[in-house]
């Protein structure tokens, strides 16, 4: 029996059968999970689709199909993370006095954790990646990125992040700390399961993935740019998307070095953040929000990019005010990284620390506040074609300046002192997170639609679902910012009756309702769309009078991009272009193509099998994981040919097919 | 339906929604908008003085966004003037990189002083001398320590009303947040460290106090009652309170062990220096805290 024990401890570490879900809600999650990854294999395997998906997909350096895919995994987890906000506000609105509601403490905890998890870094910066791959390369006059082999190892560790997180509701159970996971409450004393080693690994892998992405379009936007275009005459959402990446590289380092030091804690027994022994829980959060406060504007600054190109294009005006954005970009940058301590004012800092870090935090709303004149001001004037891509800046702005006014209220440390931890706050980062993040993401992805699969979305549908989202968005958390007041703090699965809370906790269910709506209606408008794509199909390339260069692409883009790089002189060059009508008579050249490889994936794989043996204590699976990922590097570098050359003569045909309105 | 009927429909709805939260919230306690006390009272009218000040910003951009939407949107068949290269004026610009400026150079200055002035480590003006309580979270419960009158209770305190309470605050598990909002902001619990608040009550009164921060699965149930009384009531529930049993090392470690939505508990004599022990056996190893004699706190 000992040898028995010892035998399956060995190949099994931790894992038994009682890492199988306790109750029926939890056996609900695994079981719904497991058959929607059953069921997207048996579609596949039954439509003979492998060798397709593998071809075209899985093994591609093409950014344009490695943001499409990063899009797809991030719709995904937005219903996960939707699914997870019925229970949450279900529990909520029922578990009041004496009724307990339907999910044990530990259940709602759990899905508390998870949801904001998956929101961040599965959905917000899924989004926020995926077009960032499809638009930077084109808008900068780029047919490429400049690492492919990393961007798309980035994309693959993102995915085996998500994985790990999601296997968390089949095996085991997942962290039930809150997001960030503070010490001691997700030490190992605290916290003996595997649910916070599997929110640090799901994180440490996608957040190594982030990084190389960032890096990755770092030197993309400052070396790839084509002729002509100098810094000052690239499109806002370049620049935007510049801060962001400068805020990844630098951010990111610090989440990985927390998360391991937490790690150590768990799984070595040091002492770094611990209750006791020397640990400082306080050194945890000053690292954590280090991070976390430049994510906030790592995850708002693309949209920030995307609303001033659409603002401009359906104003049919030029950017107001663009040398003040930049400048206002590079502000909200360095001030990013000065203002982490006003997430906890209230852990007893002396007067003129939390003085200074309200003041910092303030200053920030200064250049923000220029970037909403600078948009109103682009509309000024201009000729306003109120889509409903548009719809979703306006939305943007009543929400974000609602959340901002809140925003600086906690600022103000003895203010925050009354609402911090509670439900206002909660409020808050919603409104910014979903006003500011989501809602830009919402517009780009309606934007750019039509330039990548050759067809626009059913603008009736698209307003119908941006009404539903936007009042169903104040229903759900106008109530919060009044819980918070009434002294509700956040993460709470029970409180007493007589409180006066149900009423608006109910409210706010309510309002998750018309959200749900509006993502039902969502997928509605893409079926829809798919369904009339011959209608709606965008044969001119350039649908909504765009300003930018990757509106002179043929729609669909081709997966060159460019048949010959765009000439630049001004800003909004393609709006120049268009003005000037000259027609472009230079030959073509031989462009070069990354070659597709699986590698990228195998090396997630890699990462997968070492986040999941450490989770598990797995040891030789997390050493095997490990061995594979350094394996492929090298083989990886060994390889000399990893472009193909796609001769002139072919470009030239098949840019004259795409300009004839055909398709491959 | 003409859209001027739906708008007419749309309005007179959103004002049935307003009437009905404002009669519903009329009825139910807001406690961070009805201090009573004056940290909590001082903190609700900053509150008041920020949100008007941002208003002055605020509200031109919410005019501004529905006069430009309104009046340039192509919808609209009157004709205007139409710039579509008017990308800059120095001018213009200049206002709202000052208008921002300004107002938040004044918020500066309101929340330099604020927070020196509402310091939650500061004391409190009064005539009456603070009373001491000592405060440790616990799995998943509040500790409450009289070190002056020699008692101790569990989710539960009592003190005079007009008087400030000085509260040393530390934690014997993770992370928690004391929070009373009608008396006061928040302060963080923390092993090995030892925080500190005060407050005060100026009208008689119970008034709800909770852990803001989560903790574990009895988080949700870290709910305390404070209450505000006069001077005699406080003295006899002081004397009802001493004759209760002794939070010695046996009661200690009973209370110790997590428990969930636990009930006020009173206890007398506790044991001497709890507090300062608990706060230091986490600041060294288990066989330093035998040295000292500390190592069974933890």
């Amino acid at each position: 029996m000992d040898k028995l024990n010892y035998f399956a401890s060995f190949w099994l570490g931790k894992l038994n059968l009682k890492a199988l879900p306790p109750n029926a809600i939890q056996m609900g999650g695994a079981i719904m999970i497991v058959s929607i990854l059953i069921g997207l294999l048996l579609f596949i395997t039954f439509t003979k689709r492998w060798k397709w998906l593998y071809k075209e997909w899985l093994t591609t350096q093409d950014p344009k199909k490695i943001g499409v895919m990063y899009i797809l995994v991030a719709l995904g987890m937005l219903l996960r993370g939707g699914a997870d906000v019925a229970l949450l506000r279900t529990q909520q609105s029922i578990s009041v006095g004496h009724n307990m509601g339907i999910l044990s403490a530990s259940h709602f905890q759990q899905i508390v954790s998870a949801h904001g998890t998956i929101m961040i870094f599965f959905v917000a910066m899924g989004l926020m990646f995926g077009l960032i791959n499809l638009i930077v390369p084109m808008q900068i006059g780029a047919r490429d990125v400049a690492f492919p082999f990393l961007n798309a190892t980035g994309f693959w560790l993102f995915f085996a992040g998500m994985i790990l997180v999601n296997a968390s509701l089949v095996l085991g159970d997942f962290a039930a700390t809150g997001w960030l996971a503070y010490p001691p409450l997700s030490e190992l004393k605290y916290s003996p399961t595997v649910g916070v080693d599997y929110w640090i690994w799901s994180l440490e892998i996608a957040g190594a993935g982030s990084l190389m992405a960032g890096i990755n379009f770092i030197v993309t936007i400052l070396k790839m740019r084509v002729k002509g275009m100098s810094f000052m005459k690239m499109p806002m959402f370049v620049w935007s998307v510049l801060g962001a990446m400068f805020l990844v590289a630098f951010a990111f380092p610090i989440l990985t070095v927390t998360l391991s030091l937490l790690a150590l804690d768990r799984d070595l027994g040091t002492h770094f953040f611990t209750a006791g022994g020397g640990g400082n829980m306080m050194m945890y959060v000053n690292l954590i929000w280090a991070w976390g406060h430049p994510e906030v504007y790592i995850l708002v600054l693309p949209s920030f990019g995307i609303f001033s190109e659409i603002v401009a294009t359906f104003s049919r005006k030029k950017l107001f005010g663009y040398s003040s954005m930049v400048w206002a970009i590079a502000a909200i940058v360095l001030l990013s990284f000065t203002v982490w301590l006003h997430h906890f004012f209230t852990m007893g800092a002396g007067s003129n620390v939390n003085g200074f870090f309200g003041i910092m935090t303030m200053i920030i709303a200064i250049p923000t506040g220029v970037k909403l004149f600078n948009w109103l001001f682009t509309m000024y004037r201009g000729k306003i074609k109120l889509d409903s891509t548009l719809l979703w800046f306006i939305g943007f702005v009543v929400i974000f300046t609602i959340g901002g006014m809140a925003g600086v209220l906690l600022a103000v440390p003895p203010i925050d002192y009354q609402l911090h931890n509670s439900l206002f706050l909660v409020a808050h980062f919603h409104m910014m997170i979903v006003g500011g993040v989501l809602f830009g993401d919402f517009a780009g992805i309606s934007y750019w639609f039509p330039k990548i699969f050759g067809f626009k979305l059913n603008e009736r549908l698209g307003r119908l679902v941006f009404w539903f989202w936007f009042v169903g968005f104040l229903v759900a958390f106008i109530p919060l910012y009044i819980l918070g007041f009434m002294g509700a703090t956040r993460r709470l699965d029970h409180y007493s009756a007589g409180l006066g809370w149900q009423a608006l906790f109910v409210v706010a269910a309510f309002g998750v309702v018309l959200i749900g709506i509006g993502v039902g209606l969502q997928i509605l408008q893409i079926v829809v769309s798919i369904k009339d794509r011959r209608k709606l199909r965008d044969v001119s390339g350039d649908p909504w009078n765009g300003r930018t260069l990757e509106w002179s692409t043929p729609s669909p883009v081709p997966f060159y991009s460019f048949a010959r790089l765009p000439l630049v002189s001004e800003r909004d060059a393609f709006w120049a272009a268009k003005r000037l009508k000259q027609k472009d008579t230079r030959p073509y050249e031989d462009i070069s193509i990354p070659k597709n490889t699986p590698l990228s994936m195998v090396i997630a794989g890699g990462a997968f099998a070492l986040g999941f043996g450490i989770v598990w204590h797995i040891w030789w699976m997390a050493i095997l994981g490990l061995v594979i990922i350094i394996v492929t590097i090298i083989v990886r570098s060994m390889d000399e040919h990893t472009e193909y050359i796609l001769p002139a003569a072919e470009v030239e045909r098949l840019d004259r097919m795409y300009a004839a309105g055909g398709s491959n | 339906m003409s859209k001027v009927k739906k708008r007419w429909i749309v309005g007179l709805f959103i004002l049935v929604v307003l009437v009905i939260s404002s009669i519903y919230l009329s009825k139910v306690n807001i406690p961070v908008l009805e201090p009573k006390g004056p940290i909590a009272d001082q903190e609700f009218r900053l509150l008041l003085e920020v949100t008007g000040l941002m208003l002055i910003v605020v509200l031109p951009v919410f005019i501004l966004l529905g006069y430009i939407v309104y009046r340039y949107s192509d919808q609209n068949k009157k004709k205007r003037p139409y710039s579509p290269n008017w990308d800059h004026n120095l001018l213009v610009e200049g206002i709202w990189w000052f208008i921002p400026t300004a107002l938040i150079v004044v918020l500066a200055i309101i929340t330099w002083r604020a927070t020196y002035a509402l310091n939650p480590y500061k004391p409190i003006a009064s005539n009456n001398a603070p009373i001491v309580i000592q405060v440790v979270s616990m799995d998943w419960k509040w500790l409450f320590i009289y070190p002056k009158y020699n008692i101790a209770t569990v989710n539960k305190i009592v003190f005079p009303v007009n008087t400030p309470v000085h509260f040393y605050i530390t934690s014997n598990a993770p992370m928690n947040s004391l929070w009373i909002p009608q008396l006061s902001g928040q302060i963080y619990a923390m092993a090995g460290m030892r925080t500190q608040l005060y407050i005060m009550a100026n009208q008689i009164g119970n008034y709800r106090g909770s852990s803001a921060n989560i903790s574990g699965i009895g988080f949700a149930g870290m709910v305390f009652d404070a209450q505000a009384t006069t001077n005699n009531i406080f003295n006899a529930w002081i004397r009802k309170v001493s004759s209760s049993p002794p939070l010695n090392k046996a009661s200690y470690l009973q209370l110790s062990k997590p428990s969930l939505y636990v009930k006020p508990k009173y206890y007398s004599r506790p044991i001497p220096n709890l507090f300062n022990d608990l706060v230091l056996s986490y600041l060294m190893p288990k066989y330093e805290q035998r040295k000292i004699g500390i190592a069974w706190i933890n």
